[in-house]
């Protein structure tokens, strides 16, 4: 398929712009550099956008099983929602009278967040859950300043962690310090016991935890935690298994961010943009990165709080994810919510409960929303890996779940189904899992070979990166 | 697997090759590179940098991974081996030519092995030899 | 069955039987007791998609749009052609995930190639990333890719759009760097002050080009005096600008970055906006975040495919430069779509609409308000004025429809982009003289 540049010749344009109808004033220095964008005239450009669309696989296109991601049905009244000119055609720098509509949706977004969460005070400015993460750790840090706590310098990270945990905790200043997980995937008590110490800033934790797993000594955890003098985070990235029927708050986080592009429901957009609004305790409150948003007399205002650790980003956050995300729990209220959580969790533990009798579940007990299969053994009888697998997948028009994580699985592939699948959808799925683990057996070099019914076979990833071509040159 | 003669080994698979009594060259052995698969990149240190025994002195990435390259010896950085920034392979393809460091003024150094007891301890790990 | 769970009482049955249970209650067994919400949430009770629309189109609703708005700051009021909204609309492109697999995400891919191409285009330099959050983020990671063992003082314009310059500042908490600001001097970065401030473990320092005030400033000498004192030139330019003024490669930066919302998304209350970021090809191993780069698969095909992904947190965790994972993916889609549209004929016929209507409004507010530019040098599109009572001459224009400049300290930030007429700006100046 031709790239942009490769479509188009030389004097072909839409007409956009009006000509100019003041004086022309032009810079006294201006660029040599050639601009060489493309040069196409509208109906070529609708064409190749369209081509590029049959290149893609969204939610919309099948069953999308991603592990940790939590890819459930993007509700499109949400993005109607988020295409209202009276959200869209607003400056962020506008005068508060004039912008009493988007401070409600952050104050009821914020309002909202916190009941789910059981935090006091939340923040809507991180951009995706990685930039909460840092938010949260230089919470943290602030926090201790404040207090003259100067000597804790470590946060505590089990070995399970989604990498941006120990990065976001790196770029915030902290060394991090691994625990193992016991048996059960779980945090082992005796391994955390002996990491905590006067040195300890924090623990970040995701419960469940990535191999889908309801660590049930959170409470215990959180306590060891508190009585070291150090502050627990909870990474929000699994809370569609739990929204609505336990909150962290209650489990004994301090601070928490979500990922409003998972549990939410708003899309992903091929990376992005999400949202990681971060919530807290009161204690930690007034660190909270400015603005929050504040309510006297049905009037909002966005106020910056007293200690804040600054600016995160310019303006106001994702705005238009939060919008859809207030929208949709508007659409699930009260009583949704906990739904959405607990059909998740049927799902999982359905799916995991047909792949049973092939696959291998290294933790053998209820799943939470996710579950971790492991094709060590497959492997090592037949060759066949979990990338292969995979692979196959995408010859069933099926996106593959998460490969190779946790990394304390080996040959993983974590599968979330989400609540937003139906019994038939599953049921597919899982004959199409069974079927390929059959083919493993009878004849793994189709798998090899996999994909072959995609727009591209398997890529050259070695000499993408030993010879890297990141822009076009004619 | 090759393991030549005239080196010395590290229990975390690198070679050393004295050159005199306080200066050596330091690559990765055939194992090291057989376990890290297609390596694309190395991010090597620079001249004048400490070297310290069983601390790591640069990193070697593979597609989906980084690895540590762990200094057998305590010195100081005297030359790198820029041939592999633009050629990474080499370090799969032959690597005990390709060299990754020359070090000097060694004050100390990790326990060595010569060939035959580092063929060992290749096997015992789970390597083929 | 709820809202948007298929799943019937029948179906709910079944499956619990397979599973060897009699209620969703027990898997949840791990969860103690004590902890689970008793009286369920205090949240309003769930609505039906007539209601939903109805709630929150009210709260859009009591959001006031301008008509005509001459408030940058940041966030531009730039035209958005039609065919950016439909393509970037498309369910494939907005419910797609992270193109981790390769195979089927072909269009994801080969759609941030090309943004990645345009963006080396639009700045001169060599290599792009896929996007980070927005300009005053990427300000803060080029900040940090130029900071070693030896040279680790960040240092920024006193020119620069406030809102970067604490980002840069909250991220330079976390990492325990210095951030030291060099002084502003007749609305452009002192240049003298700053070769004086510059220290042998000075890392980089940035510079906003046009900046805050919508100055232009000599980026070329500016560049020369950072390079002189053995730090990098970090530049953040206005996308728009750079399609007619010095590059940024051109000027001898190391990094460039900005905040690519006038590259087709619209101002939404301030997000989700862009952040771009290139570099020289000597920097490129530092950039953080995703970047695409083009291979070939088994059958000698030519593909795309995310790459150099060893300096990703998702490898290297607690020892990668950068934590980030999800960027703007969409939105960069969005500039890409955006600048294939207008091309350079309209990029440039873009810019110089924007930069010829502010010298237009600038004159005009001169000649007939009597009111004096604050700072005298070349401006794009921006420009400050003294305004004797802001407050009465922004509520007047409030009332007609018009979102005036941003009052500063010591006068008012003006913007005049493509989207506002000659009769606009002319009207503008009436209303202003009626109330002054």
């Amino acid at each position: 398929m031709k790239l942009i540049f490769e479509c188009g010749m030389e004097g072909q344009h839409l007409s956009l712009i009006p000509a100019c109808d003041v004086p022309e004033v032009a810079l006294r220095e201006t660029r040599e550099q050639p601009l060489e964008l493309p040069s196409v005239c509208e109906n070529e450009l609708t064409r190749h956008y369209r081509a590029l669309s049959k290149r893609v696989h969204g939610v919309n296109d099948g069953f999308y099983p991603l592990g940790s991601c939590t890819m459930k049905y993007n509700p499109k009244i949400n993005d109607d929602m988020a295409a209202l000119p009276g959200f869209a055609a607003v400056h962020p720098l506008q005068p508060a009278s004039t912008v009493q509509g988007c401070l409600e949706v952050l104050y009821k977004a914020e309002k909202y967040l916190c009941e789910i969460t059981g935090m006091d005070a939340m923040t809507l400015q991180p951009a995706a859950g990685a930039h909460g993460e840092l938010t949260g750790m230089l919470l943290i840090k602030a926090y201790l300043r404040d207090r003259k706590d100067t000597g804790r310098t470590k946060i505590i990270v089990p070995d399970s962690a989604h990498g941006t945990n120990p990065a976001s905790a790196a770029m915030a200043g902290f060394t991090v310090v691994n625990v193992s997980s016991g048996s059960a995937g779980c945090v082992d008590l005796d391994s955390l016991r002996d990491a905590v110490g006067p040195d300890t800033a924090g623990l970040m934790l995701t419960n469940p935890n990535t191999l889908g797993i309801f660590d049930k000594n959170i409470l215990e955890i959180t306590k060891i935690v508190h009585e070291a003098g150090g502050l627990c985070y909870y990474d929000g990235a699994n809370l569609n298994a739990v929204a609505g029927v336990v909150r962290p708050g209650d489990m004994g986080f301090d601070i928490v961010h979500l990922n409003l592009h998972k549990t939410f429901s708003t899309p992903h957009g091929g990376g992005g943009p999400g949202s990681g609004p971060v919530g807290c305790k009161s204690p930690v409150s007034c660190f909270l990165p400015g603005p929050v948003t504040q309510e006297a007399d049905g009037q909002f205002k966005q106020v910056t709080p007293a200690k804040s650790i600054g600016r995160m980003k310019a303006f106001n956050g994702n705005f238009l994810v939060v919008v859809r995300a207030l929208t949709y729990i508007l659409t699930l209220g009260r009583e949704g919510v906990p739904d959405a959580s607990r059909h998740a969790v049927l799902h999982a533990n359905y799916m995991m409960t047909r792949l049973k009798s092939k696959f291998d579940m290294p933790y053998d007990q209820f799943c939470m929303h996710e579950f971790v299969m492991s094709l060590d053994r497959l492997y090592r009888e037949t060759g066949v890996s979990a990338l292969d697998i995979a692979k196959g997948l995408l010859d069933n028009g099926m996106h593959p779940p998460t490969m190779y994580f946790p990394n304390i699985v080996h040959e993983a592939l974590l599968v979330e189904p989400t609540e937003t699948e139906s019994k038939q959808t599953i049921d597919e799925a899982a004959d199409v899992f069974l079927a390929l683990y059959d083919l493993a057996k009878s004849d793994p070099e189709v798998l090899h070979q996999a994909p072959v019914t995609t727009p591209v076979r398997r890529l050259d990833e070695v000499g993408a990166a030993r010879n890297p071509i990141l822009r076009y040159e004619k | 697997m090759k393991i030549p003669e005239d080196l010395k080994y590290s229990k975390t698979h690198e070679w050393v090759k004295m050159l005199d009594a306080d200066s050596c060259l330091i690559g990765i052995t055939d194992f090291a590179q057989s376990e890290l698969g297609d390596i694309v990149f190395i991010n090597l240190p620079e001249p004048g940098d400490d070297a310290v025994k069983a601390e790591a002195f640069c990193d070697v990435e593979s597609v989906k991974a980084v690895s540590d390259v762990i200094s057998p010896v305590t010195g100081t950085i005297f030359e790198v081996n820029e041939t592999l920034v633009d050629a990474p392979q080499t370090l799969n393809e032959d690597p005990f030519e390709a060299w990754i460091v020359k070090v000097v003024k060694i004050t100390a150094t990790v326990d060595l092995m010569d060939a035959k007891a580092y063929a060992a301890f290749v096997e015992s790990e789970g390597g083929a030899v | 069955m709820g809202k948007y769970v298929p799943t019937t009482v029948t179906e709910r049955e079944q499956m619990l039987s397979v599973i060897g249970v009699d209620s969703i209650d027990e898997l949840y067994a791990n969860v103690p007791e004590s902890m689970r919400i008793r009286d369920g949430l205090d949240l309003p009770e769930g609505m039906g998609e007539l209601e939903v629309r109805a709630a929150v189109t009210e709260m859009a609703e009591k959001n006031r749009i301008f008509r005509t708005i001459l408030r940058g700051a940041g966030s531009y009021n730039h035209f958005i052609p039609s065919v950016v909204k439909s393509i970037t609309s498309r369910e494939e492109f907005i419910t797609a995930y992270t193109p981790y697999q390769a195979e089927i995400s072909q269009g994801i891919l080969q759609a941030i190639f090309e943004y990645q191409t345009m963006i080396c285009m639009l700045t001169g330099m060599d290599v792009s990333n896929a996007s980070v959050y927005d300009g005053a983020s990427a300000a803060s990671e080029a900040a940090a890719m130029c900071r070693d063992r030896k040279r680790t003082v960040s240092y920024i314009s006193a020119c620069s759009d406030p809102q970067t310059i604490e980002t840069v500042r909250t991220y330079c908490f976390g990492s325990d760097t210095e951030l030291i600001v060099v002084p502003s001097k007749n609305g452009r970065t002192d240049t003298a002050a700053l070769a004086a401030m510059l220290g042998v473990d000075a890392a980089s320092f940035y510079l906003q080009q046009p900046n805050f005030y919508g100055q232009m400033e000599d980026a070329a000498a500016i560049g020369k005096v950072v390079h002189a004192a053995g730090a990098k030139f970090i530049m953040g330019v206005n996308p728009i600008a750079c399609a007619v003024m010095r590059t940024p490669y051109e000027s001898g930066a190391d990094i460039a970055v900005g905040e690519g919302q006038p590259l087709g998304l619209s101002m939404a209350f301030g997000g989700p906006y862009l952040g771009f970021m290139a570099c020289t090809k000597a920097m490129m191993r530092k950039l953080p975040g995703r970047i695409v780069g083009q291979t070939a698969d088994v059958d000698g095909e030519r593909g795309y495919v995310l790459t150099l992904t060893a300096r990703e947190q998702h490898i290297r965790r607690e020892k990668a430069s950068s934590n980030i994972c999800s960027n703007q993916a969409l939105c960069a889609f969005t500039a890409g779509v955006y600048m294939s549209a207008m091309g350079e004929k309209g990029m440039k016929q873009a810019a110089n609409l924007c930069m010829s209507k502010a010298h237009y409004f600038a004159g005009r507010i001169s000649s007939e308000l009597g009111w004096r530019l604050i700072f005298r040098g070349e401006f794009f599109h921006e420009f400050v004025t003294e305004c004797p009572s802001p407050e009465i001459v922004l509520k007047a224009l409030e009332d007609h429809g018009i979102l005036g400049g941003l009052p500063i300290e010591g006068g008012v930030l003006w913007c005049v982009t493509e989207t506002v007429s000659k009769a606009e700006l002319d009207r503008t100046i009436d209303i202003i003289r009626e109330v002054c």
